[in-house]
């Protein structure tokens, strides 16, 4: 790449060609504040005005998140012009902003807050009209507050990247312009999938999950036998809350913190995972050898099959029957558990802690309730969990590693573990698949084909003299490519992985926000790396393990031996798995 | 809420049909259907949407964006009030408050016989006979307060007629 000579601030420097001014500043050291650029021009709109500067050549000041540099440009950041200007719009932002801001939920890691501080914006300098408000609360994931919107645009570009079909947009004009579904309809009456993917990007408070901790203490009040489990994802990034490096697994503090939480077990959702193994591998084993609908989707995230059943309610006997993890380990725990440790499963309260906040709705579906119990009866996300250790008063970075219980289930596989990345349910499932095919182990335990990060990864397997074509897919706009050949007819594979976030789990809508401006510490790629340490983290669990397949699951074992009988057998089908129906993206309104 | 008929999906994908090959037709598709059906409900939004990959929020967004895409059904007549720099002087706030007062609707609304809709419109370019009202196409000059009834009962009267 050609080289360009600019000046900032009379400095002369050399950066790459074809950069913004943003780009460029950064590259020589400034950070210019900004709201609506994101992540390297995921977002880049030029709308919020923060990142005001003067530039010659060009008439007034000018959005450097926008404006190319060019030859002999000479930046102008800290002139008084250009720093009362940044002041001015953020003063604009704040003036249509409600400012609840000691009792927002993003108040730690508010950006408009951010620059608020860093512009010196004052209070009350613009005083006036103030758009007309929609609060969302009707859906179990999401909260859509537009008092708190600043327009930036981050989500509606975060949706249609993930989503594929961006589900939420600008709408109406000047004053009153919003951004929600079309219509401005809530979220569940719309082709939202709760993946929570604009939750992570916003910067205020307007787009934030649902919060059910309170639900949580009135157990606690209630005098619940109130247990607890966490998906593999969340000791991959539950530290971040804390100040950790992005990528340290926490599992011994978090366990530790679980029970200091007062929670009377502390349970890995990964021994499910191993169960979702058992009970997936077989199944697709039954469906290649009785003719069954093939290929095989899995049905671990819940982003992924409220998509499903949106647009693709004509392929839904593609999907596999078996229910998530977390609401398997719920039945588990309630209906072969409780018995063990005499409790009365209606007295048992199973908290789930996710990446996700589509798993706050999946936990609601009456498929997901066995003999009239609710499998699960909260979901609190990564980031809500870190907000309950800290009320709690718990100091998270100093506390000991614990185990998690494992007297009679929890115990777990480096199988269960890697469920949390992309890929990571397709080598668990690899990694038995073979075992019930051939009797023996796989000489190789990892699967490298499945691993990384490219949006669609396809390979073919040998498991025992059969041909297996297996994808996988992480996102919906790479599913969508996926799932249009299945409806075509011309799908060559025989089992899909889907996960509804990019990058699977790790990158769930309910994990830490990862902000440049507040990770001074990270290197200067994190936006680009974030991911894949924090997947490190989890395959670094895996190769820890001693036990990493499923299959020799010694508890897993039990559980068929003395309980369930064999994969897929009838009382499997009774707790562990569920059905879909087909949804209108737009249901009618009453 | 009403379903479209065959005829009028038919009639939509033709439209969709017209602009196939623009690289962007999306404006062309609306402006068609809202001169052909008047408005632009969602469920028509959802086949367009279908037809050129964009999502209904984007059109959506594009339908209220522009005052000149409706998401509900016009009046038989749209009574579109100037109220531009030099009409606004001469009174036209009056006229479009005469009108809403004689009609029971504010502007942006449609009467429920489904004969009127009042329009708020900025300059149109007829300065010269301020205040101007422009109905159906038909520029009526210094319209005073005291006109407003008469203008409507002579529409009820030819409307009532077809």
């Amino acid at each position: 790449m050609a080289k360009i000579n600019i000046k900032i601030e009379g400095v002369p420097y050399q950066v790459e060609e074809g950069l913004t001014i943003l780009e460029a500043a950064k590259a020589c050291g400034y950070e210019i504040p900004t709201l609506c650029a994101f992540n390297h021009g995921e977002c880049n709109k030029g709308s919020c005005r923060v990142c005001l500067v003067e530039a010659t050549g060009a008439r007034g000041l000018v959005a450097s998140c926008v404006y190319p540099i060019n030859e002999g440009m000479e930046i102008t950041i800290s002139s008084p012009k250009a720093a009362a200007a940044r002041r001015a719009s953020v003063e604009l932002l704040l003036s249509n902003h409600s400012m609840l801001c000691q009792t927002c939920d993003k108040n730690e890691k508010c950006e408009l807050l951010h620059v608020a501080r860093i512009t010196g914006a004052r209070d009350g300098m613009f005083q006036g009209t103030q758009t007309p408000v929609t609060v969302d609360e009707i859906s179990p994931s999401i909260v859509r507050d537009t008092s708190k919107c600043v327009l930036c645009g981050r989500c509606v570009a975060r949706c249609a990247n993930a989503h594929g079909n961006g589900v939420i947009g600008f709408q109406n004009r000047g004053f009153r312009t919003i951004i929600g579904p079309a219509e401005n309809r809530a979220f569940t009456d719309s082709p939202c999938i709760l993946c929570g993917q604009c939750v992570n990007v916003c910067p205020t408070g307007a787009l934030m999950e649902k919060s059910e901790i309170s639900k949580v203490d009135e157990a606690f009040a209630a005098g619940k036998y109130v247990v607890v489990q966490t998906a593999p994802a969340v000791r991959a990034a539950l530290g971040e809350e804390f100040g950790m490096k992005i990528g340290t697994p926490v599992t011994g503090k978090m366990v530790a913190a679980l029970r200091r939480l007062g929670f009377k077990k502390v349970f890995d959702t990964n021994y499910a995972a191993d169960l979702t193994i058992m009970e997936e591998a077989t199944e697709l084993l039954s469906r290649i050898k009785n003719g069954g609908a093939l290929p095989m989707l899995t049905s671990c995230s819940p982003g992924w099959v409220n998509y499903a059943e949106v647009y693709y309610g004509d392929c839904l006997d593609h999907i596999s029957s078996c229910k998530s993890p977390h609401e398997m380990q719920g039945a588990i725990l309630k209906h072969y558990y409780a018995a063990k440790i005499g409790v009365n499963p209606e007295d048992m309260f199973v908290v789930s802690i996710m990446p996700c906040t589509a798993k706050k709705f999946e936990k609601e579906r009456d498929a997901l309730k066995t003999k009239g119990l609710a499998d699960v009866d909260a979901v609190l996300t990564t980031r809500e969990l870190g907000k309950l250790i800290k009320r709690s008063g718990i100091n998270f970075t100093k506390l000991p590693d614990e185990e998690f219980d494992s007297d009679i289930i929890g115990e777990y596989t480096g199988a269960g573990v890697i469920f949390g990345v992309t890929g990571g349910v397709m080598e668990a499932a690899l990694r038995t698949a073979y075992y019930v095919l051939t009797g023996e182990e796989h000489a190789e335990i990892k699967f490298e084909q499945v691993r990384g990060f490219d949006g669609i990864k396809e390979a073919s397997f040998n498991l025992a003299g059969m041909e297996v074509n297996v994808a996988v897919a992480h996102g919906m706009k790479n599913a969508k490519v996926l799932m249009d050949e299945i409806r075509a007819g011309t799908s060559k594979y025989h089992f899909i992985e889907v996960m509804g976030c990019p990058g699977g789990c790790i990158n769930g809508g309910g994990q830490p926000y990862v902000r440049e401006c507040f990770l001074p510490n990270e290197d200067a790629d994190i936006m680009d790396t974030y991911k894949e340490k924090r997947a490190q983290a989890l395959y670094s669990e895996d190769e820890r393990q001693t036990l990493r397949q499923s299959h020799n699951n010694p508890q897993i074992k039990a559980l068929y031996d003395e309980f369930l009988g064999e994969p897929n057998s009838h009382l499997a089908h009774e707790l562990l798995h569920t059905h879909y129906g087909a949804r209108k993206p737009f249901p009618e309104k009453e | 809420m009403a379903h479209l008929n065959e005829a009028a999906v038919a009639k939509i994908n033709e439209i969709c049909d017209r602009y196939a090959e623009e690289r962007t037709p999306l404006m062309m598709i609306l402006s068609d259907i809202q001169k052909e059906y008047g408005y632009i409900p969602l469920e028509v939004q959802e086949i367009v949407s279908k037809r050129t990959g964009l999502s209904v929020s984007e059109i959506y967004g594009v339908v209220t964006f522009y005052s000149f895409f409706s998401l509900k059904p016009k009046g038989k007549y749209i009574v579109g009030v100037c109220l531009g720099t030099a009409c606004y002087v001469k009174g036209a706030q009056q006229v479009i408050d005469k009108f809403s007062e004689l009609l029971g609707i504010a502007p942006g609304e449609t009467t429920e016989d489904g004969m009127f809709t009042i329009d708020a419109l900025r300059c149109i370019g007829a300065c010269g006979i301020a205040p101007a009202v422009s109905i159906n196409g038909k520029v009526y000059p210094k319209v005073a307060v005291s006109a407003v009834k008469g203008i409507i009962d002579e529409l009820r009267a030819e409307g009532g007629a077809n």
